[in-house]
């Protein structure tokens, strides 16, 4: 098992012909991904490490049948082609794209629900099911299987984390992005759900940052639903109040999504809190042996 | 980017929002001239800061002498760090009750919401949440007439004042989709005699969006280094130490920030130069904080779509162009790693392998 994506997933890839779409095509590729199709409008019929592309993503389906896409596409057309991609069957559709509108994610979030598909993002690293497959643009050489499923709203936060678990023997089941801006598809909740059933997960790591509520309403999750143990690193414990740290989500506005209150709610329900992120590994041990 | 009053408050016009008769004025002459037409005003100074009122930069004033007078004294004063640059001239209302009304984007939701309170006037954090009526909105549905009646009734609005607290409500709710807004917020809206009308308003636009929202004024409250790293693509928080921070990912970025800060640094930024920015793009970001002459500089990068040999290749680049005089405490790791490491070598800077190893140096270079 793993979770949202394994080794039967066949991915399409939206703007594969550009430079991101291409270099990661590639190493997605490396990395063993199932990639059937790539979709660039007016570049139909060309071929991308050896993906055929199509003008649409209803010609990709027609003729390769894929059931995820990733999208490489500038923040301004992401909407138009991640409701293509939802309107041509997908059921995860991930944009890695930084900077969509926050009405275009409500949008495009809103009608994945009606559909039943999950967007991984927006402004993601993407999603891994570690041996399996890789969407996204994580680097390849940490992510190894294992038991500890990683749940993250940063990227690079989360591939030190995880190359920090791999150096001290830990693989990984599944490692999911949420992404960084106001609105994502996937919360911590959705993504503790699916790693409390997975029969590959036997520890459960969140990556959280200031900002919002996800953290909060982990815990009120995790205290009720959650039998497997449950660690966490929080990101910006330095931050100033009512600046935005990089991400749309990382302000802490109006006293809320503060560091304190969210180690304080995650505490009360017995999640462990690594001061740093070498220390992440250290309280796996003591859980994992 | 948040609006200034005025500025919300031609928008509220433009979708026929009802407001009280106003001008904007730069000088006391022509808040005098406003005043002469409109009768008993109220003057306020734009600013972007809360708590204008308490500062003193609201003022009521008749007959429009002493409107020129109030309007001298505003027009010199600073609230929340920031000069008033204008006023705006307003008539002055009869207030029977306050309201309040917004419209904002919950991200727990993932969908814009509505708060609603018969407790208007004060700042919303401070009214108990059960007087507050929160409607979360379907956005392939909107915002329709149903809705407004659903809230009014929670309120306890009824008759002619419900119609128009609900007109209002969709007309705001056009404006919010129309502008990419997020937030809109009416405090107070206020029940004057018969009428409903927005004496202030709260609008901030999605930066994000700002691509597709040309026509709006543009507002600047980001200092100018922050301003110029915007313009490259960067994210730029200044902050008020002296070791000058760079680092790929805003988590990343903020994780560094929290390890130099357990370690005793002071960092002087935060700056998430990731995204998969280029060799030029680094480059001027290693420009821009080496313009800040800090004590020390730190570069942390994961490389995921950031690759490590474009990261190496900007700064070799930067070192040669420009040169470099202050200590670098390089981590370097993730895509392309091999092919920065030879890059920096040749530069004669080693990289640091972990995180911590890293901060702790620059932490102690920043101290010695």
């Amino acid at each position: 098992m793993a979770i949202f994506i394994d080794e039967k997933t066949r991915v399409m890839v939206q703007g594969i012909t550009g430079n991101q779409g291409s270099f990661h095509t590639r190493q997605m590729l490396a990395y063993g991904t199932n990639i059937v199709a790539g979709v660039s409008p007016g570049k139909g019929g060309q071929e991308v490490e050896g993906v055929p592309v199509y003008d649409t993503a209803e010609a990709a389906c027609e003729e390769q049948k894929p059931d995820a896409s990733v999208l490489f596409v500038p923040a301004a057309f992401a909407l138009d082609g991640a409701l293509e991609a939802l309107n041509a069957g997908m059921k995860v559709i991930t944009p890695i794209t930084e900077g969509i509108p926050v009405q275009d994610a409500a949008h495009l979030i809103t009608n994945a629900r009606t559909r039943g598909a999950v967007v991984v993002g927006p402004n993601t690293f993407g999603i891994v099911s570690s041996g399996k497959c890789k969407i996204g643009i994580m680097p390849n050489q940490f992510y190894v299987p294992g038991p500890v499923g990683v749940v993250a709203r940063s990227g690079t936060l989360s591939y030190e984390i995880v190359a920090n678990l791999k150096d001290a023997g830990y693989g990984t089941s599944t490692v999911v992005g949420l992404g960084g801006d106001r609105i994502v598809g996937l919360d911590f909740v959705d993504v503790l759900a699916q790693f409390e059933a997975d029969g590959e997960t036997e520890l459960i790591v969140m990556v959280g940052e200031i900002g919002g509520t996800a953290e909060e309403e982990a815990a009120r999750y995790i205290e009720k639903h959650v039998s497997k143990p449950v660690l966490a690193y929080l990101a910006g414990k330095s931050a100033p109040p009512g600046k935005r740290m990089g991400h749309a989500g990382a302000i802490i506005e109006r006293g809320k999504g503060t560091f304190q209150a969210k180690v304080e709610a995650l505490e009360a329900v017995g999640v462990k809190v690594a001061e740093l992120p070498f220390q992440v590994p250290q309280l796996a041990k003591e859980i994992l042996g | 980017m948040k609006l200034f009053e005025y500025m919300g408050k031609d928008l509220f016009r433009e979708h026929g929002i009802p407001l009280p008769e106003g001008r904007v004025a730069t000088t006391p002459e022509e808040v005098q001239g406003a005043a002469a037409e409109i009768g008993p005003v109220v003057i306020k100074s734009q600013v972007l800061a809360g708590k204008r009122g308490k500062a003193g930069g609201i003022s009521f004033a008749d007959p429009p002498e002493e409107a020129r007078e109030e309007a001298e004294r505003i027009l010199q004063m600073e609230i929340g760090g920031y000069p008033v640059e204008c006023v705006l001239v307003e008539s002055k209302i009869q207030i029977d009750r306050e309201y309040y009304l917004s419209i904002t984007i919950d991200g727990a939701l993932r969908s814009p919401v509505v708060l609603a309170s018969l407790e208007g006037g004060m700042d919303i954090e401070e009214v108990p949440e059960e007087l507050i009526v929160k409607y979360p909105l379907d956005v392939s549905i909107g915002l329709k007439p149903f809705a407004a009646r659903e809230i009014c009734r929670r309120l306890g609005l009824k008759g002619t004042e419900a119609k128009e607290f609900g007109a209002i409500l969709v007309k705001l709710y056009r404006l919010f989709c129309a502008r990419d807004a997020e937030l809109v917020e009416i405090n107070p809206l206020v029940v004057s005699g018969d009428r409903l009308l927005a004496a202030d308003a709260k609008v901030t636009i999605d930066d994000d969006a700002l691509f597709r929202q040309k026509d709006l004024p543009v507002v600047e409250e980001r200092t100018d280094l922050e301003k110029k790293a915007n313009e490259l693509g960067l994210a730029y928080v200044e902050l008020e130490g002296d070791i000058a921070v760079m680092a790929n990912g805003a988590g990343m970025a903020m994780a560094t920030l929290d390890m130099i800060d357990y370690y005793g640094g002071k960092p002087a930024n935060f700056l998430d130069a990731g995204g998969g920015a280029g060799v030029e793009q680094t480059a001027r970001a290693l420009e821009l904080l080496l313009a800040t002459e800090p004590r020390v500089i730190m570069i942390n990068i994961f490389g995921g779509i950031t690759r490590c040999d474009d990261v190496a290749n900007a700064f070799a680049t930067v070192k040669k162009e420009k040169g470099i005089d202050m200590p670098v405490v390089f981590r370097l790791v993730g895509t392309n790693e091999e092919e920065g490491r030879k890059i920096l070598e040749e530069t004669g800077v080693d990289a640091y392998p972990t995180m911590q190893e890293s901060a702790q140096k620059a932490a102690e270079l920043a101290s010695s």
